[in-house]
């Protein structure tokens, strides 16, 4: 059984990585400084029943996620639930290789961090519905392991990796489509 | 990807190194699903979820096929760009004293983490 008195020193220093994930997850400052302190709060007052030496970065991201789940999604007026469109593997390294090919100067991986602006990186990832965001969110964001992440959302590992496959794919398009919106991708011809 | 596949399949790709030694290109079957195979496992390996054998046989495939490196170059720098591009978020500064009072205790106060 954890001693809540050391609650602070064990867990105010994941307090940065919540707030980047409640952000992703809220999409807005306001809601993800409550959702930050409401999971404070919840792990203070349930830290007797953490089990020490067990992750308590995890353990933290399930009460957040669950909270979210619970109390946060139902008011956004979104879909929690849907499906993407299938996006062809790989896509946009083949969509950019292509360009690459016809006329941007330089290899496209040593450019992506350039050429995607963080807002368009963070709308790409938010838009994505709950099913697959929240997967995306606990893999490459704050990158914790398929178990942790099966455990998290209480899904299995098979799920896990599905959504992420999807979710992945499908943020890829989202940064191709604006990088032509804006022609990023340098003087491409649409045609 | 189906439940599970990536972990099953592993044998295969492990297995099919041993008559992949020859430095032949033609682009034939075993070679094509050679690529198909190491493809697939792709997001599973940049997600440091293969065991070590496993991902051997994917870095021994890519030792010698250009075409799949790149790819896999290009989604290990896309892994990076999105962890820095969506966890750069500064927090708002009164956060932490609001979480202090939600405990009841006062910490060191001096707003930083650690």
């Amino acid at each position: 059984m954890a001693d809540q008195a050391t609650f602070a020193d064990e867990a105010m220093q994941y307090a940065p990585q919540l707030y980047s994930g409640a952000l992703r997850m809220t999409r807005n400052r306001a809601d993800a400084e409550d959702l930050v302190q409401e999971t404070y709060l919840k792990g203070y007052r349930s830290y007797h029943t953490f089990t020490e030496g067990t992750n308590l970065r995890a353990w933290l991201f399930r009460i957040m996620t669950n909270t979210y789940i619970n109390s946060y999604r139902a008011k956004q007026r979104r879909p929690d639930e849907t499906e993407l469109g299938e996006v062809e593997d790989l896509y946009l390294y083949k969509n950019l290789g292509a360009l690459q090919d016809a006329n941007v100067g330089r290899s496209a991986e040593e450019s992506l961090m350039e050429l995607l602006p963080d807002d368009e990186v963070k709308r790409a990832l938010e838009e994505l519905p709950d099913n697959f965001r929240l997967p995306v969110i606990l893999a490459d964001v704050e990158g914790f392991a398929y178990k942790e992440i099966a455990e998290i959302l209480d899904i299995p590992i098979g799920t896990v990796m599905s959504r992420l496959h999807r979710g992945r794919k499908a943020m890829q398009k989202a940064l191709y489509d604006y990088a032509l919106e804006r022609g990023l991708v340098a003087g491409h011809d649409r045609a | 990807m189906p439940s599970s596949g990536g972990w099953s399949q592993d044998t295969t790709v492990h297995d099919e190194r041993g008559t992949m030694n020859d430095e032949s290109t033609t682009a034939d079957g075993p070679e094509m699903s050679d690529c198909a195979q190491t493809l697939r496992e792709l997001d599973v390996f940049l997600d440091g979820e293969l065991s070590d054998h496993q991902q051997a046989a994917i870095r021994h495939h890519l030792e010698g096929c250009m075409d799949c490196l790149g790819a896999f170059d290009f989604h290990a720098e896309l892994k990076i760009v999105v962890a820095q591009k969506c966890a750069n978020d500064e927090m708002p500064p009164g956060l932490l004293g609001k979480i202090e009072r939600c405990f009841g205790t006062d910490f060191d106060g001096d707003g930083t983490i650690g």
